[in-house]
């Protein structure tokens, strides 16, 4: 990562349409290797003198750059800037060694509604490989480039993007009166377009996306107590799912979107349920002394992981969501904890505890390897893209806790630091409903 | 400073309240603030004046007996209560076996290490060893409540092994 990069990244923040005052800056702080190489010149901008709402070329360069999968060409390098197909000097491109170039416009229609056309281009073969015309309103614009990242993404990896998704995550303020403030924020993946979806002078945890990414589970204190609440995106509004006395924590959706399953310590000590939500009917799955909690479904929704201590310390456990034997799957070290499985199911994130350090790993299930991909002291809560290829997670920062990503392979690492305050328990959404 | 005399008012009528009942079950309430997607709901702000101490709590104010103690130190990843407590929770035990009608609430904490939702569970654990003890000495269950923060609040914010052990606590809130 050179300085003129970072430096382009950071200008990219500065850019554009006014933001919100708490958007989540991104730093890439890691170099890669085997990437691919891509060009992507800035979009041609025809409307009024101002600038476009949205630019393209770096929301989408700093998109594919986070992937781990991509080298973006720094726009000063560029040696020509094409509108159209027949502009491309290929011969000046292969020489750079250059093997793909995005091209664009961006128009601005009389009715207030934008036009977006973009080419994606394989320099060696002198090809068209996508073409597109996408129409969107102000407020579709940065999603429409988050699309065109996910196109490409596809096109030349094979794997369905996942940069036109959302994350939710919790912020804390410092009040000057010494109390705090939590918020319950979602933005887009690459922490643009925050909004706050629920706040209070109480702590708030473990957001928890429905299948469908319209509602929100996750736990408030409100009530000087944890309870379960369910929050529709949409509307704001919400319901109290689960407020019994002891624990309400660690809410999961199963993939189908019909049931939750949670922590409950109501009968003593905390034990996983299954919320059936049509009735809000509780199965008990687990039954041990222990502490048993953070449950997570398999994404075929026959599993779930949980974290247990019934073996003496923290450790991940497995079982039937019919009930039946509890297998582990943890054996290395001392503490293995929050388990969340991959998309595809091969493989699961999980916090790795080992002389004073919190790490998060991945449990690979054809090995039972855990290979760790952070390097700091405390991170926590990572959760994967719905493409599998990165896992956001918690770590410390110099204000507290502030968002880190790194590739599924470990290779690329960045970081989101909100500018006031801290910013915790990231849950990335799943993907969008396709755009009309 | 509209807040703040509201805020008087409600103390002054949850005291006079408290003192007239002899003990409190008002719980505080949170502020909460709903916002639906498209924009701003509009600020519900609610705002309690905590719990009113209820009469005849003197013997808790003397800064020389063991019931002036009101935090409880854990070691990681435990909830044994150790050896040096254990005047304090006998002390407050008796407290509450000669007053059945105070009712205190025990809130346990944790360190920040490790995952939230499992230093949830911890949190409550330490809660209730302490509540066990409490009962075991005679205090009756109803009069001990639990309540786990987990890590989620923390006194010290430092990530050392002294905010550590100063997070790793049950407090005691008569």
């Amino acid at each position: 990562m050179t300085m003129r990069s970072l430096l382009i990244l950071l200008l990219a923040l500065y850019i554009g349409p006014l933001f919100a005052a708490d958007e989540l800056e991104i730093i890439i702080d890691r170099g890669v290797e085997n990437t691919l190489p891509i060009a992507i010149v800035p979009f041609n901008w025809s409307g009024a003198p101002e600038m476009p709402p949205v630019e393209f070329a770096l929301t989408i360069g700093n998109d594919l750059q986070r992937s781990g999968r991509f080298a973006v060409m720094e726009e000063a390098d560029l040696p020509q800037r094409p509108v159209q197909f027949q502009e491309v000097n290929f011969r000046d491109w292969r020489l750079l060694g250059m093997e793909n170039i995005v091209l664009g416009a961006l128009k601005a229609l009389p009715d207030g509604t934008f036009e977006v056309e973009f080419r994606l281009i394989d320099v060696y073969r002198g090809a068209q490989i996508a073409g597109f015309r996408i129409p969107a309103t102000a407020k579709q614009i940065r999603r429409t480039a988050h699309r065109i990242s996910d196109i490409i993404f596809e096109r030349l990896t094979g794997i369905r993007g996942a940069f036109d998704t959302r994350i939710a995550y919790v912020t804390v303020r410092n009040n000057d009166d010494g109390s705090k403030r939590y918020q319950m924020q979602i933005a887009d993946a690459d922490g643009f377009n925050s909004q706050v979806l629920m706040e209070s002078s109480e702590p708030l945890m473990s957001p928890a996306w429905s299948p469908d990414g319209r509602q929100l589970a996750y736990v408030s204190f409100e009530s000087r107590n944890s309870s379960i609440f369910i929050q529709d995106i949409i509307t704001g509004e919400r319901t109290r799912v689960a407020g019994f006395s002891g624990i309400n924590s660690a809410p999961a959706w199963s993939p189908d979107g019909t049931r939750l399953a949670m922590t409950l310590s109501r009968e003593g000590d905390p034990e996983i349920y299954i919320m059936h939500l049509a009735t809000r009917n509780l199965e008990r799955l687990t039954h041990d002394r222990g502490i048993d909690t953070e449950p997570a479904w398999s994404p075929d929704g026959q599993k779930i992981a949980f974290t247990s201590d019934r073996g003496g310390n923290p450790q991940i456990y497995e079982m039937s969501t019919n009930g039946g034997r509890t297998e582990r799957l943890t054996f290395v070290g001392v503490y293995n904890a929050r388990p969340r499985y991959s998309p595809d199911g091969n493989s699961m994130s999980l916090v790795h505890g080992q002389d004073n350090t919190y790490r998060i790993g991945i449990l690979d299930f054809r090995t039972s390897d855990i290979t760790l991909l952070t390097g700091a002291r405390l991170d926590e809560s990572p959760s994967f893209a719905p493409n599998g290829s990165m896992i956001m997670y918690a770590t410390t920062g110099r204000q507290g806790s502030e968002l880190a990503a790194v590739s599924a392979d470990g290779s690329v690492h960045q970081r989101l630091a909100l500018q006031v305050g801290e910013v915790r328990e990231p849950a990335w959404g799943p993907f969008p409903p396709e755009m009309p | 400073m509209k807040t703040r005399l509201f805020l008087i008012v409600l103390l002054t009528v949850l005291l006079g309240a408290c003192s007239s009942t002899g003990g409190s079950k008002q719980q505080p309430s949170a502020s909460v603030d709903d916002r639906s997607g498209a924009g701003d709901n509009g600020d519900v702000n609610t705002y309690g004046a905590g719990e009113g101490s209820g009469a005849g709590m003197s013997e808790l104010d003397d800064p020389n007996s063991p019931l002036s103690t009101r935090i409880i130190y854990f070691e990681y990843d435990s909830s044994d209560i150790q050896e040096r407590y254990r005047d304090v929770v006998e002390a407050h035990a008796n407290y509450l076996v000669n007053n059945p009608n105070v009712v205190v609430a025990l809130e346990g904490h944790a360190d920040e290490r490790g995952s939230r939702e499992y230093n949830l569970a911890l949190g409550e654990r330490r809660a209730l060893a302490v509540k066990r003890q409490m009962t075991l000495l005679g205090a009756a269950a109803s009069q001990v409540r639990t309540v786990s923060y987990g890590e989620e609040r923390p006194v010290e914010s430092g990530h050392d092994d002294y905010s550590w052990g100063q997070n790793r606590r049950v407090e005691l809130v008569y």
